[in-house]
Parts: structure tokens; sequence; C-alpha cells
């Protein structure tokens, strides 16, 4: 099986004697609130998801990701897992003491241990790993409201913060195990944040011909409004996998993470997580991890070239639709016919349509998914 | 270049099992059977391989288990 980002898979959850210990000592520690994604990113690292961190982010290796899109120490890693604080709450933080982390509902999650405060240029970061400084593209936007001062040091995780999907919620420790149980050598991630439609499955089932298994890796947690709601995400894929797929060949677990739509970037952080997670192969799509036109289409494909020591094999999938004249679904690269003969696969579309609370043609959308969408009230982020 | 080579102890058992497997290949060489798969491990990156406790090992399949992933 493919090694860890960095060849070793962290662990800073606390068990047994030092788990008393750290529940005992943190309530007297200072303490500094997280929203939901800085709690999803503590858990993350100290699950070994973003291995190799074991904490957020030094200004060194802040730095080298900005300038290199490696961590100091040469790691491909393309972005920053930071953790901000306004500037009086720094200001009461002495560097070498311990801080209790809470989670939204003011439990301490863990335990950080303060090695550095530093300053940083927003504007600059911005314009680094979003390619603007553009305040209506999100990731710009969360940068501009984040606070002024970052606090780095490494973490010791006391509590996960339970999730409505824990039966879909695997660590790298889990998944891997789950692999290797199911005698899968080589495994393909596909990363989505979307209902499925035919073109995913397409993509998917391509890519499954070639390995060994296949991870379907939902990002649940903070999105965009009009993105699909993380239930119905999981109950589209659900009902996907049980009409249309191998099971033997096929498993599902979330990834709690914000999104951060930074396209190219993103992709190769999208490809370490699977790594990660087991994953000797990850699907990249057409503007993977894009949103609005900020990014070239194949801005995140392209990018891997730059990345030649990242393990894990990127599968490239270009445009595809459905031909009516092949009768299924197909890409530039080997359908012949005109446009004339296309269905796209437009994400705004299908939306339209289920809006309308009309089925969408099945050439597009399995009708299971399709009712599992409708169903719901409200399918969408607001 | 004249290639170096060192010893490396086995158990004699284990010796025998695998002198009995590669009897009557193109190559029975024990030595040349135990470097190529020592090799291939190394490609792989399995030597380097996480090791966690055995108990730890049998929480995570107890829960993969509990949640349906495996049987």
């Amino acid at each position: 099986m493919i090694q860890p980002h960095g060849g070793k898979l962290i662990d800073r959850v606390l068990k047994g004697a030092a788990l008393d210990e750290a529940k005992k000592r943190a309530g007297t520690l200072p303490a500094v609130r997280l929203d939901a994604e800085s709690t999803s990113d503590v858990e993350n690292i100290a699950t070994g998801v973003f291995s190799p961190l074991e904490g957020f982010l030094s200004r060194k290796d802040f730095r080298s990701v900005l300038d290199r899109m490696r961590l100091s120490n040469n790691l491909a890693w393309t972005i920053p897992v930071v953790l901000a604080v306004d500037k009086k709450t720094a200001d009461g933080l002495s560097i070498g003491e311990d801080v209790a982390l809470l989670n939204p509902a003011g439990e301490i999650a863990a335990i950080l241990h303060l090695t550095e405060k530093y300053g940083y240029d927003k504007a600059e970061t911005a314009q680094k790993v979003f390619g603007t400084v553009d305040a209506a593209h999100p990731g710009v936007a969360k940068i501009v409201n984040m606070p002024e001062v970052l606090l780095a040091g490494p973490i010791d995780l006391i509590r996960e913060t339970p999730t409505p999907y824990q039966k879909y919620k695997l660590s790298p420790r889990e998944t891997r195990r789950l692999f290797q149980e199911k005698g899968w050598t080589t495994v393909v991630g596909f990363q989505t944040r979307n209902t499925p439609h035919i073109g995913h499955e397409y993509v998917q089932k391509s890519a499954l011909t070639l390995v060994d298994g296949l991870f379907i890796n939902p990002v649940i947690g903070k999105k965009k409004k009009g993105d699909y709601r993380d239930e119905v995400i999981l109950s589209s894929y659900e009902e996907l996998i049980r009409n249309y797929y191998v099971p033997e060949r096929t498993t599902m677990a979330i990834l709690m993470m914000e999104m951060r739509y930074a396209g190219p970037r993103e992709a190769i952080f999208h490809a370490v997580i699977r790594k990660n997670f087991g994953c000797s192969h990850i699907i990249i799509g057409r503007d993977h991890a894009g949103v609005g036109s900020y990014y070239a289409p194949f801005a995140a494909q392209e990018i891997f070239a730059d990345f030649p020591d990242l393990e894990i094999t990127p599968l490239f999938f270009r445009s595809f639709f459905y031909c009516k004249k092949c009768g299924s679904v197909v890409s530039d690269k080997i359908c012949p016919h005109g446009k004339e003969h296309q269905i796209q696969f437009r994400g705004t579309e299908i939306r339209d349509l289920l809006l309308r609370g009309e089925y969408p043609p099945a050439e597009l959308v399995r009708p299971e998914v399709a009712k599992i969408i409708m169903d719901e009230k409200n399918p969408f982020n607001e | 270049m004249k290639k170096e080579f060192t010893a490396v102890s086995l158990p004699t058992s284990l010796y025998r099992e695998i002198e009995d497997a590669v009897r009557g290949t193109a190559d029975p060489s024990v030595a040349n059977y135990i470097a190529k798969v020592l090799r291939e491990s190394l490609k792989k990156g399995g030597s380097t391989e996480e090791v966690f406790s055995p108990e730890d090992e049998e929480k995570v399949k107890d829960r993969l288990k509990a949640l349906g992933y495996i049987d």
C-alpha cells in the first residue's frame, strides 16, 4: 500500500493515562474557541489526514507553502493550515505554554503546544493561494475576515467532535485497514462536493477499471451557497452505490473539511489527503476545486507536473458529455460527433430542473438519485 | 564494478522453506530470491509501513465491523 505523505501516519489522538492527564490539565489552561472549520483541521491533523503535519504551520513552513508550495523540509504542501486569532487573544498567550482549544460547543477538543505567534499579509496570502485578491472569491473573503495573528505548534486531540454522519467518518488508519481487508492494493480516490450525475459515474467506473477499489470521499463541512447539503450528497451516493456499483469494489467515507476553492493548489492538497487515506490514485477532473472562472479549466491537472514526487497518481479526465449518437457518456477525445448530438452535464441546469420539480433526463441523472434530491425540502445550502 | 555482499542470519527452518519453494524454478538460489522479494518490498515502501500495537489494530477492525464495512 502507498505510504502516507512524509512516510509516517501522524497519530496525535490522546489515549489512556495521557488522555486522563490532559483532560484534567486542560481545564486550567488559557483557552481559544475554534470555529467548526478549525475544529475539523485539528481532528484532521491528529488523525493523520493531514500527515505529516503535527500542528498548525510555523512561520517558516507558512512562508515556504506560500512561496514554493512545499513545507520547509521540501515535502509538497500547497494549502496553509493555520489557526488565526485576534491580537488581544494572542497577546494573552505565551510562547511555550499549552493552550486549550475549544470546539464550537465550548468543549475542550485539544491542546495546542504554542511554539510561535506571527502576523501575515492578507493580500499576499490570498494572491498566492487563490491567484486573486477579489473578495468575491470565497477563499479570499475568508482571509479578509480572518483575525490577524497565526498561532503555531503541535496539537494533541482530546475529544473528537461527533457528526451526524458518524458511520461514514473513518480515519486514515481505518481506511487503510479497510482497503487491506478488502484485498485492494490500488485504490482510486474521488473527491466530491456534489450529488452524482451520470458523468461522475462514468469517470469513477472508468477509473475503477484500472485499479482494485473505488473510494468515494465527499467533503462534508462549510461550502458555498447553492452547493448541495451534506446529507443530500450522502443519501444520493448511498442510493447510487446500492443500485449501480459493485459493493466489493466501492466504499465511501466522508472528509470533514472546509472547501477552500483554491483550484490547482487545492487539487494537490486533495491528492495528499487521499494518499494519506491509502489511495494510490486520485481522479482530477476539469476545474477541480474551482469556483467561478478564477482558474483555467485544466490548471488543476497541469499543476501535477510540478510535483513529480507526490507518489499518488492523478488520473486526469477531460470534459465529458452524453452523446445521443454514441448512446453513452463520452469525451471529445473519443467521440467524433458534433455538438448537436451532445447533452452537457451542467450542474446549474440540473439544479434548475430539480428546483422546478422536474426530473432531469435519465441520460444525465439516475432517476433514483434525482428522487432522493427531489424528496428533500431544501437540498441546497442557503 | 564488483558487487559487495554481506551475511544476514535467518532461522534455518525459514531458509529450508524458501529452499523448497524455489527448487525447480528458473533461479533456484535462495539468496537471489530473498534479494528479489526485499527489493520489491522496498520499492512498494512496505518496509516502512506504520506498525500499530495489536490492541490498536483490533480496535480499528472492531469499529469497521461494527459499522458494517467488513464482516
